[in-house]
């Protein structure tokens, strides 16, 4: 054998040689596109104050990651995209009333306490951004409640006559909102009509930064089921069983398809079941445990609105799913292929 | 259309050598035959230094029950028994090497004979003698397959005509010029097995292999199915499951499901060695890759330094940055290119600087891909952690023994972790664990 004339550098790796062209990076800058029209949704609605809110939460989200990883020495991943993310879904989910130091607060204690204390992206086990929203709401809970604000040539309410609480809180205390004398049930007659469910779904309502517009919100999520990178089954299951449980348990009905779709659009709904459910790090792996989560979400969300201390109850529910979903986990298992009639072993 | 559970739809890369007729290039001025070449004990060497051998002559013998023996692959004169580098064992592996005379002059032994006669006894014979193993990868001894225990009677023989590796069109090319070979190959087989019911499993991105075979079996009674095109649709557990709807119990074998499989090469290996008496030294190996200036398939001589190959199509083109025994998803990376062919190699794929980059791996974003994708119905995700954390008794009660490592996990990983890597690791650990 001659000598050759060359000298071959060859790399030794496990296979497989070749991998799909998707990154962590890429997925999360798609999410991060499928949540800007309801950025600019937010911005139309609320106006300036609306940019700045959602600047100053992803700036401080992105510099907070950056400086905790270097701080814990941690490789810096920020390029990737998530804590963008997580600044916008905090944004999303405040008042546009709040002072400015609120998303900047809230931000930090998303990715520092909540994401890289428990060894950042990938090991958190609840949704940063809803956690920092808790977080706010016990924290400061007049300023997360009460600091609504009008839409460009709407009203908080959606209604003409009630000026300061929001379309679920007129769901929920219509008798106080009416006040002495009033007419609550002639509210929600107003309230469950067809002209108010169509500003929920366009979003000329008042509410959190980013939950207002059921449209822009679904057709960001609707791009990313197109493109396989949120599983549907989350948000089915979650706003179908909101549906089905609206539609079966008692509740002031007045008009019964208005007040069904009341609940799909009203509210963070759409928000928390497209992006905040679907968050892949915080919910379970597998589409039977995804089956499960979506119907927990959706049961605890009615039961918080019907009965619970507040009027909305996304939130809460998914951060309660969050922290259900290891055991989800653990019980949905994938079927082993050649073990057909299996009895579950305990690990 | 048949399928199987899970899997993935690859780029085939497969346009570059499937038109090409096989090519024969001349005989390798020196070959190296290591005597492991397959599952189980590896051969004796029963030659020495300045043998003279004939192509076709034993230079090993058997070591032990589940062993075959190895043949000269060259008429010429051993030079040498060394420790040599081997292309799959990781480490060095004896190695006969046989300075060839030229000539290719045919042992005495090879001789054609009638088979009408042949007893499956005789065909089980025939086929160890010659030194038959799985052509398709895992190269487990095929005489072994032949001879299932009493208690577990075969009802079905599938052949396996997938393919499923991105880029390799061996098997491919084997259907379509040597149709008929299949066919005797397989009847001689499904005899020594007693079966009746023989199918042959194609992708559907073959439609003229599916054809010719369609052909050439209905002449002898046996059915062609045709498979969705899916990555690993050529995997054993896969291609029953996909034809039979049968699932191989875990840890158990094709004949718990009263099956066996064989490929289209071995089929044609087990014609040439009952019919003719000739044993297995050469074989049909795809060269190709970005980092190859002309892919071919190649009829090369078991033994055959890569390098030699290589030179046959052309030399590198570009920076060759990873050469891989087999294909892209299951291959071996090895670090020379005079690791010799082997019985198991079916490809040869030369990956250049871009091709071969791989990225940084990340933290796991839990996205669930890898659970969608894995045909055994393990959960990879947790599998990972566990073998990372080296918690063997939890990755073990979690199955990883059942991963065939086929690396559909790890391809749709956009953390880019190295999946198969983790889980060979903890199985070689466990296994370690359990020996006496």
């Amino acid at each position: 054998m001659s000598e050759p004339a060359y000298t071959l550098r060859l790399t030794v790796t496990a296979p497989p040689h070749i991998r799909f062209d998707g990154t962590v990076a890429k997925v999360m800058w798609t999410v991060v596109i499928a949540m800007l029209p309801a950025f600019a949704g937010s911005i139309y609605f609320f106006g300036w104050r609306a940019l700045m809110l959602v600047g100053l939460s992803v700036a401080s989200a992105v510099l907070f990651d950056a400086l905790s990883q270097m701080l814990f020495g941690r490789r810096v991943t920020v390029s990737d995209g998530s804590a963008v993310i997580t600044g916008m879904l905090l944004a999303y989910n405040l008042p546009p009333g709040v002072p400015w130091w609120m998303p900047v607060v809230g931000s930090a204690f998303a990715v520092v306490i909540v994401k890289q204390f428990f060894g950042g992206l990938g090991h958190n086990f609840i949704n940063p951004a809803l956690a920092a929203r808790a977080f706010l709401m016990v924290s400061w809970p007049g300023l997360m409640t009460a600091r609504w604000l009008a839409t460009r040539g709407g009203t908080i309410s959606g209604l003409d006559a009630v000026t300061t609480a929001t379309p679920l809180a007129v769901l929920k205390n219509a008798g106080e909102i009416a006040g002495p004398g009033g007419d609550p049930a002639g509210l929600l007659v107003q309230a469950q009509s067809w002209p108010v469910v169509g500003k929920l779904f366009f979003g000329n309502v008042g509410g959190c930064l980013g939950e207002t517009s059921a449209l822009l919100l679904l057709v960001g999520g609707l791009f990313l089921i197109f493109l396989r990178l949120i599983d549907w089954r989350i948000p089915v299951a979650y706003v179908g069983s909101v549906l089905l449980l609206a539609l079966v348990l008692p509740g002031p009905k007045h008009h019964p398809l208005a007040y069904l779709l009341y609940h799909v659009f009203g509210g963070g709904l759409m928000l928390g079941a497209l992006f905040m459910a679907t968050d892949y790090v915080t919910s379970p792996i597998t589409g039977k445990g995804r089956w499960i989560f979506g119907i927990g979400c959706g049961i605890l969300t009615v039961l918080i609105r019907l009965w619970g201390g507040y009027p909305e109850g996304v939130s809460y529910s998914i951060l309660l799913m969050n922290v259900a979903t290891p055991v989800i986990d653990r019980f949905t298992r994938p079927r082993l292929f050649g073990r057909l009639k299996e009895s579950r072993k305990r690990t | 259309m048949l399928t199987f559970r899970g899997g993935v739809h690859l780029h085939e890369a497969k346009g570059s050598t499937r038109h090409k007729p096989v090519a024969t290039p001349p005989l390798p001025a020196k070959v190296f035959i290591p005597m492991s070449q397959h599952i189980g004990v590896p051969s004796n060497p029963v030659v020495e230094k300045g043998t003279e051998v004939r192509t076709g002559t034993v230079i090993g013998e058997p070591g032990g029950r589940v062993s075959v023996p190895t043949h000269s692959s060259v008429s010429g004169k051993v030079t040498d028994i060394a420790e040599l580098p081997h292309p799959l064992a990781g480490g060095k592996v004896t190695t006969v090497v046989i300075e060839s005379d030229g000539s290719d002059t045919p042992d005495d032994s090879i001789q054609e004979r009638p088979t009408a006669d042949l007893k499956p006894g005789d065909i089980v014979d025939a086929v160890r003698q010659a030194g038959i193993v799985g052509m398709g990868g895992a190269a487990f001894p095929t005489f072994f397959k032949l001879s299932p225990p009493e208690d577990k009677p075969i009802e079905t023989l599938i052949i396996n005509g997938c393919e499923c590796e991105p880029y390799l069109t061996a098997d491919h090319r084997v259907m379509l010029e040597q149709p008929d070979g299949v066919i005797e190959g397989t009847g001689y087989i499904a005899r020594a097995l007693g079966v009746k019911s023989v199918v042959l499993g194609i992708e559907d991105n073959k439609p003229d292999a599916v054809e010719e075979m369609s052909r050439a079996a209905a002449k002898a009674g046996f059915t062609v199915l045709r498979l969705r095109t899916k990555y690993p649709q050529g995997a054993e557990k896969q291609l029953i499951q996909a034809c039979l709807n049968r699932e191989v119990p875990s840890g158990g074998l094709p004949m718990d499901v009263r099956c066996v499989v064989q490929n289209v090469g071995t089929a044609v290996a087990v014609r040439d060695a009952v019919r003719f008496g000739r044993p297995l030294y050469g074989r049909v190996v795809t060269v190709t890759g970005p980092a190859v200036n002309e892919p071919k398939n190649l009829l090369v001589r078991i033994g055959t330094p890569v390098r030699n190959l290589v030179e046959a199509c052309g030399g590198y083109s570009g920076t060759p940055a990873k050469l891989i025994m087999g294909g892209p998803m299951m291959g071996i990376a090895v670090s020379t290119d005079e690791v010799p062919v082997l019985k198991g190699t079916s490809g040869v794929l030369v990956l250049d600087e871009k091709t071969a980059a791989q990225l940084e791996d990340r933290d796991c974003i839990r996205c669930g891909n890898c659970i969608k994708v894995c045909p055994m119905g393990l959960a990879p995700q947790r599998l990972y952690y566990h073998s990372r954390k080296r918690l063997l008794d939890r990755a073990e009660d979690e199955h990883v023994l059942d991963c065939i490592e086929c690396g559909c996990c790890a391809y749709v990983c956009p953390a880019k972790i190295r999946l198969v890597h983790h889980f060979r690791f903890a199985k070689s650990e466990i296994a370690a664990m359990k020996k006496p």
